[in-house]
């Protein structure tokens, strides 16, 4: 058989090369050149999905739209990250304009990786101090270092919900405030039945839904990164004194291998088969939106709520907890940032805007005007958020530029240790700053 | 002379163009889907790349960082090639003794043969949400039955070390695809031979090992090779598994355990798609896919060489 011919063989590997050096090469242009008070339509994604979500997102476009006639939104719903992720890398006429997202932890990645543009020119543009407007946690896990490229579009805090009956019939007055208290109160109104449970007072495993590391560890006042960005877990005593804790709550109510197949019972979270909704446990960590959840299933189940309790060291700083959200910016790709801001600057700053889509979706206000606004659904469980919201004390998790991975890999230390696979926590904890660091090395 | 030699030369240079042009739509497909694809994961192993900005060359950091730090490798490449050992194998003899099974009854063939084959029909997602409901151990029926019998009740999907055998369970219920091509081979040995060899005083195994066997021989290896590749694909029973069990299938904006639970569930081709898609960590995912490409073609081959590719003993 004849050989190709080199001249062929030349040019398609020529051709191989050249592809490849500028495949999938997404561009990095757009810019706020444009209009905004030109005839504009603005694409914008989101990923609530639910009707009455829809319908609150399509009240604030409509009241958007009225107030800036000229600038045209077309919503998108339910979209997830990853469809973000890869929609604004490929660009093209059909990419967003602006996008919001539920994961705070992956504003570190959106802010490093520049696929959100920097919001900081906008913000002194239009004369808006974010510090004054938004509270700390807040501006915490909508930036990366000095790159704002994220605003937050309402927030979710964290606290505890306790089952009223069950600590009437336990015989407990009030909710606990310091961990201790919660510790004993959780004994109280645990019930065994052989190797499993009629109904568990609370379920500490890092696998119980919202009871994870880092929602834990926002009740100590965490530090997971000293001032150079290194890792320092093993090192900061909040951290080992949240996994000692849990650890000793898994043991103290039947261990981990009795309350793992009691959690396996559990149904699907977000739904009326939740365990707190069905009575399977007494007292959960949670956000606000559960107690919409719970009115909206109409299962009557007599519910308080309170902030989750302290360290007992730390009991003066009772009211506080994990403070979280939804974030919205701008794709860089955009060639329309200017109406794109117009739009976010709606969304995330006006306070009429923010209360009305808050109180539609039992989510909490994000701006500091918001927040204080005699709107707010007053609504004893959504009050109750709103402070915890507001406590000076409340925390969120850092940004990093691989997004959360530094939090999968502490949380998996947490896994082996509430097992008994891992005995030596302060080692683990070391092997784990040793891996977020290389993790993030290489996401850099 | 001269005349004549450039006749020639013009006669191959035309045979050549023509062939490359009854050949263009391979080498189009090939080079398009195959070549540049292979090439480009090549090239993108040793360069920084987010998809976003232009790669950067990093030379070997990013194979250092999958072999060396990347603490989910090692995990999934032992799951991965567990499966491939575990799945594959128990796959092909459990769809060959069904097959046999099939052809040997008399009545009611069409029944079973439904029965047996509706499985494998069933969506995957659905499929495996179904086993993480029946394995529940803590409310799933068969662990109910278990407990009522007095047998042990594992963790199915819950327990690191049942986990992998809980997929398998699942593999096998779904054999109806390999059970029709086997009952097809097997209804196409020539019935002559089985005759010849009872004849001779060949009883039920021997006719089995010398008559059946190597008529079924290519479609054997058949089964094993586009078994062990689906293996190195298994990607959306694992995942489903591992997040129907772990409870953060609904979860929004959550950080996902990957493997759930203890990395068991983790197979290479989550890698490559945690990488590549939401990490965008282009390199690493390109060192994980080439990783999976050289286990594919050792394989492969070793099955092709001891196997004899796809032809019968007679071929």
């Amino acid at each position: 058989m004849p050989r190709p011919h080199r001249t062929v063989v030349g040019t398609s590997v020529a051709i191989l090369i050249a592809l490849t050096g500028t495949a999938c090469t997404g561009g990095t242009g757009g810019g706020a050149t444009d209009n905004p008070n030109k005839e504009t339509t603005i694409t914008f994604w989101h990923g609530w999905s639910a009707p009455s979500e829809i319908a609150a997102i399509k009240a604030t476009v409509d009241a958007f739209e009225a107030k800036f006639p000229k600038i045209h939104v077309k919503v998108v719903a339910n979209i997830t990250d990853d469809k973000i992720n890869q929609a604004l890398r490929a660009g093209g006429p059909s990419a967003p304009d602006v996008v919001s997202s539920f994961t705070t932890d992956n504003v570190g990645e959106f802010c490093s990786s520049k696929v959100f543009a920097d919001l900081t020119p906008f913000l002194e543009k239009s004369g808006i101090n974010a510090e004054k407007t938004f509270p700390a946690a807040l501006l915490d896990y909508t930036r990366y270092k000095d790159d704002q490229c994220t605003l937050p579009l309402l927030s979710d805090a964290y606290g505890l919900y306790y089952n009223k009956d069950a600590f009437k019939a336990a015989g407990i007055a009030s909710p606990p405030k310091t961990l201790s208290e919660f510790k004993a109160d959780a004994i109280k109104l645990t019930k065994s039945k052989g190797d499993t449970y009629t109904q568990l007072g609370f379920m500490p495993d890092f696998h119980g839904y919202e009871t994870t590391m880092s929602h834990y560890a926002a009740l100590w006042g965490p530090h997971y990164f000293d001032s150079s960005g290194k890792s320092i877990a093993a090192s900061d005593p909040a951290i080992t004194a949240m996994f000692t804790w849990q650890k000793a709550m898994v043991d103290t109510l039947g261990g981990f291998a009795k309350l793992e197949k009691f959690r396996s019972t559990f149904g699907d979270e977000f739904s009326s088969k939740n365990p707190f909704m069905t009575g399977q446990v007494a007292m959960s960590m949670d956000g606000e939106w559960r107690a919409g959840m719970i009115d909206d299933a109409n299962i009557h189940l007599n519910y308080g709520v309170a902030p989750f309790p302290v360290p007992d060291d730390q009991a003066s700083t009772y009211g506080k907890g994990y403070i979280s959200g939804t974030v919205v910016g701008i794709a860089s790709t955009s060639e329309k940032q200017n109406a794109a801001w117009e739009f976010v600057k709606y969304l995330t700053t006006d306070t009429q805007a923010v209360v009305n889509f808050s109180n539609a979706i039992h989510n909490i206000p994000s701006t500091e005007a918001a927040l204080v606004s005699p709107d707010v659904d007053q609504d004893p469980s959504v009050k109750a958020f709103v402070d915890i919201a507001r406590n000076p004390n409340s925390n969120t998790t850092p940004s990093s530029p691989n997004g959360g991975a530094y939090q999968l890999t502490l949380q998996d230390v947490g896994y082996g240790y509430e097992s008994g696979k891992v005995t030596d926590l302060q080692s683990a904890l070391q092997k784990a700053d040793q891996q977020i660091d290389a993790d993030i090395a290489q996401a850099q | 002379v001269t005349q004549r030699t450039v006749t020639l030369r013009d006669r191959r240079r035309r045979d050549r163009l023509r062939n490359l042009a009854f050949m263009s739509p391979w080498l189009l497909g090939t080079g398009l889907f195959f070549l540049y694809p292979l090439v480009a994961t090549v090239y993108f192993s040793f360069m920084k790349y987010d998809g976003f900005t232009p790669p950067v060359w990093t030379g070997i950091g990013n194979w250092s960082y999958v072999f060396h730090v990347y603490p989910f490798f090692w995990p999934a490449l032992r799951n991965t090639i567990w499966l491939v050992l575990v799945v594959v194998t128990l796959r092909v003899l459990f769809g060959l003794a069904v097959g046999l099974l099939i052809v040997k009854i008399k009545r009611g063939t069409g029944v079973f043969r439904t029965l047996f084959y509706a499985p494998s029909l069933a969506p995957p997602v659905a499929a495996t949400m179904a086993f993480a409901f029946l394995l529940n151990p803590g409310s799933g029926p068969v662990d109910t039955i278990l407990g009522r019998l007095g047998l042990p009740q594992p963790g199915w999907f819950n327990d690191p070390s049942w986990s992998k055998p809980a997929l398998t369970l699942m593999a096998l219920w779904g054999i109806g695809d390999l059970m029709i091509i086997f009952m097809a081979s097997l209804l196409d040995v020539p019935r002559e031979q089985y005759e010849a060899a009872e004849l001779d005083g060949a009883g039920a195994v021997a006719r089995f090992r010398f008559v059946t066997l190597p008529n079924i021989s290519p479609i054997l290896v058949f089964a094993a090779v586009t078994g062990v590749i689906q293996a190195m694909q298994y990607y959306t029973e694992p995942l489903i598994a591992g997040k129907v069990a772990s409870g953060q299938i609904g979860g929004s904006g959550q950080q996902i355990e990957p493997g759930y639970p203890d990395k068991s569930t983790l197979t290479l081709p989550q890698l490559v798609y945690n990488l590549g898609f939401q990490r965008f960590d282009t390199g690493a995912a390109c060192v994980v896919a080439l990783v999976l490409f050289a286990m594919a073609m050792v394989f492969a081959a070793m099955l092709m060489r001891r196997g004899h590719g796809f032809l019968t003993a007679e071929d």
